[in-house]
């Protein structure tokens, strides 16, 4: 039996309705699981779906039952380990606000640039920057701006999807 | 005429949500509720009051309704089901409920809330009904909408019954109640959903069949799944161990599946299980684990639990499988259906020689793990072991079908050991939780659903009074339920445990102040009897089963035995301490073990 904790990003379609996200992180709460990060919208208005993202970290056999108990919940229509089942994409949005001037300033503009961060508000002694990318990315980028004027970040925590033509929950033909 | 109305497509009989509500619970078969009412289900009550096809049990606190409920439910196999008032009336209900859920008893719980205008405002009787008891149900619902109320009513029956049973909450607004609201069926979709089970993987029943072709010393670990199957999951299962000559154990809510008595029952397995059965689980080449968990009170030390066997699990909830123990052949599914494969794939198979095996396992029980001696002078004191052997042979020399219900701690263990079942659905204890209080109503539920039956709450005195204020309901309704109290003056397991790991220091577990069980028996309309020594010991349990109506015996035990064999926590199924002169070192009793409960 391996004990490796490993990180695994899930995603879960989940009826929209009351109390559905609490039944998720209650859950997670109740049996001690990790939650690294969340991201929950709805997706299928018609259908009333909406999917949550969450990466979190254990054993095997504990991602074994994160899975099996989120199957559990009677609103969960389905549940994919895309850390397991395949290539993923995973994405998380970043807002960062810088407070500097002078030379700081201008650095943070070079480093934002190479990064293919936006900046989304400018003053004469701010900046919040918009990126886009992987978690690993914006740690990256949260960590050179440290020290040119890091005041205040905000993250989405990661959406993800599996690479490639399949799909991972089919009811109709995808468009 | 308004929209809802309409919708009811019953032209002039438009119904107000209570109706609604009774009606639903008509087509799903359910006779019986118990509850209490209050000011946020006075709807329900009054629709209640117009009708005659569904009985209402009137408890005297709302933890016992749901206990009752489950035990009606355990001993039907049918949905128990509940009425509660809001906000005290819900959370005196949560501890019923997370024992249902622990036990996977199927049950609905049908709460009153504050009208929807006033929920989040801190109404009076308020409380966030649904949230608390979001981790204390399999699921639940607040009906929001008129329109919503019937299909979900229904649906929750179908959640609370379909793949592994549980308790479900339905949270009902004033509001919804008191207007109109339509009779509609239900949304198929969702339903199916629910209800989409497959038999069994062919793979892993053949590889299951191969290892029992195979094995040398196989063995069958069942559990409450086979009770929650049906009756019918019970005869295959005596039917495969019948063509395999395969040994059985149980846990403690599997008990029933099968026969007791018969040679090839092992007994019950874990903590306080027999010595061949635990013997046999250590020991085993194959162990089949046909619904049951693989609780910590069954495996002791995980790491240590049967060390050198290829392991199956078949149970119906996947979350189940792989969750304690990592095993070699998972089968999810409902397992009579996992037996009736079993069965047939086992076919003609001529019985293997198992005949070594068996030998090893009649030198464990040689040892008679649950053997005890009781001085047969007429003023000894009477140890409770035999107090429960011989209320089981008295029970059985009336020939009635009998229901035992218990409490929670050593008279528990000692029903478990010495009390023998050879039906399913006769045994109703709290398992998963350890819910003290949980036998006196448990007893009322079983006797209101099987009226002519013997139902015994095998008791203890502390925890007795834990729902003792159900001597009240029993006098109601007249329920002819035996009390028979194992008295020994001690919270008995909290002082084994003090005993064994706490120096002898029994903090806080001497029951003080005890009523005169008597007395209090004819208080509540009952008869009280007591039998002090072993020479009264036989006619006072006589006398309790002749009577008609319901009896509360006091039966004053030895106060300081404790219920062996025991598995200290920690320790692995070889390590049984048998009785109080063992080294207890040597047991696995450890600073470690103090660890855990």
């Amino acid at each position: 039996m391996t004990e490796t904790i490993q990180n695994s990003v899930i995603s879960v379609l989940i009826e929209d309705e009351s109390g559905a996200l609490a039944r998720v992180v209650g859950l997670f709460s109740g049996r001690g699981y990790n939650i690294e990060s969340l991201t929950v919208a709805l997706v299928d208005a018609e259908q009333k779906l909406s999917r949550i993202t969450v990466l979190t970290s254990g054993t095997p056999m504990v991602i074994q039952q994160i899975k099996a108990q989120l199957k559990r919940l009677i609103p969960v229509h389905d549940v994919c380990d895309l850390t397991q089942e395949g290539p993923y994409v995973g994405r998380e949005l970043a807002l960062v606000k810088i407070v500097s001037s002078g030379e700081r300033r201008t650095e943070a503009l070079r480093i934002a640039d190479s990064f293919r961060a936006r900046p989304v508000d400018t003053t004469a002694t701010s900046f919040v920057f918009e990126l886009t990318g992987s978690p690993e990315k914006i740690d990256a980028f949260i960590e050179l701006m440290r020290p040119l004027g890091l005041a205040e970040v905000s993250r989405t925590g990661i959406a993800a999807i599996g690479r490639g033509p399949s799909v991972f929950h089919l009811k109709k033909e995808p468009v | 005429m308004t929209a809802a109305e309409r919708d009811a497509g019953t032209g002039n009989e438009a119904l107000n949500g209570a109706e609604v509500l009774l009606r639903v619970l008509d087509e799903e078969g359910v006779e019986v509720i118990f509850g209490y009412p209050g000011g946020a289900v006075l709807p329900i009550y009054d629709a209640l009051f117009k009708q005659d096809r569904i009985r209402h049990i009137l408890v005297r606190h709302e933890q016992a309704a749901v206990h009752a409920a489950e035990a009606y439910a355990r001993s039907t196999g049918k949905v128990g089901v509940v009425l509660v008032t809001s906000g005290p009336g819900a959370t005196n209900a949560v501890t019923g409920l997370v024992d249902a859920l622990m036990d996977s008893i199927p049950l609905v719980c049908l709460a009153g809330q504050v009208p929807t205008k006033l929920i989040g405002n801190d109404a009076f009787q308020e409380a966030d009904t649904t949230g608390i008891t979001r981790p204390a149900t399999k699921h639940n619902y607040l009906v929001r909408e008129p329109g919503t109320l019937a299909q979900t009513v229904r649906e929750a029956f179908e959640v609370a019954r379909s793949g592994r049973p549980g308790p479900v909450l339905v949270d009902l607004p004033k509001d919804i109640t008191v207007g109109k609201a339509p009779l509609t069926k239900p949304a198929l979709s969702r339903l199916q959903r629910l209800r989409h089970q497959g038999g069994p993987d062919a793979e892993a029943i053949a590889r299951t069949l191969e290892a029992m072709k195979t094995a040398k010393r196989p063995l069958f670990y069942t559990g409450g799944g086979i009770i929650n199957s049906g009756p019918e999951a019970s005869d295959l299962l005596r039917r495969l161990a019948r063509k395999t000559g395969f040994p059985v154990t149980s846990t403690l809510m599997g008990l029933g599946a099968f026969p007791s008595p018969d040679p090839q029952f092992l007994g019950m397995l874990g903590m306080h299980g027999s010595v061949e059965a635990n013997m046999a689980t250590h020991g085993c080449d194959l162990l089949i684990a046909l619904g049951s968990r693989f609780d910590d009170r069954v495996t002791g030390r995980v790491d240590a639990f049967s060390p050198n066997s290829f392991k199956v699990h078949a149970d119906i909830d996947p979350s189940q499988i792989d969750k304690i123990v990592p095993v070699d052949v998972r089968i999810e599914g409902d397992v009579r259906d996992t037996l009736e494969a079993l069965l047939e794939g086992w076919g003609e198979t001529p019985t293997p020689d198992l005949s070594t095996w068996w030998n090893q396992i009649a030198s464990w029980r040689s040892v008679d793990g649950f053997g005890f001696t009781q001085d047969m002078t007429p003023s000894a004191v009477i140890r409770p072991q035999h107090a429960v052997r011989r209320l089981y042979e008295l029970a059985k020399e009336t020939g009635r079908d009998t229901f035992v219900s218990t409490e929670v701690g050593q008279h528990q263990m000692w029903a478990a050991q010495h009390f023998q079942f050879d039906k399913p659905n006769r045994w109703l204890t709290s398992g998963g939780l350890g819910t003290m209080g949980y036998g006196l109503p448990a007893a009322v539920g079983a006797q209101v659903a099987h009226p002519d039956a013997l139902v015994i709450d095998i008791a203890g005195e502390a925890s007795t009074l834990m729902n003792i204020q159900e001597l009240g309901t029993i006098a109601q309704y007249r329920l002819p339920v035996k009390i028979f109290i194992l008295n020994n003056h001690y919270m008995g397991m909290v002082r084994q445990w003090q005993e064994l790991l706490h120096g002898s220091r029994y903090s806080q577990s001497y029951s003080e102040a005890l009523p005169d069980f008597v007395k209090l028996a004819e208080a509540f309309h009952a008869t009280g009897m007591r039998a002090t020594h072993v020479g009264e010991l036989d006619d006072v349990i006589r006398r309790m089963l002749a009577h008609d109506g319901p009896v509360v015996a006091d039966i004053c035990v030895a106060e300081g035995e404790n219920c062996y064999p025991m598995i200290p926590s920690g320790a692995a199924h070889n390590q049984m301490l048998l009785g109080p002169d063992q080294d207890s070192e040597a047991a696995g009793l450890t600073e470690e073990g103090k660890m855990l409960v």
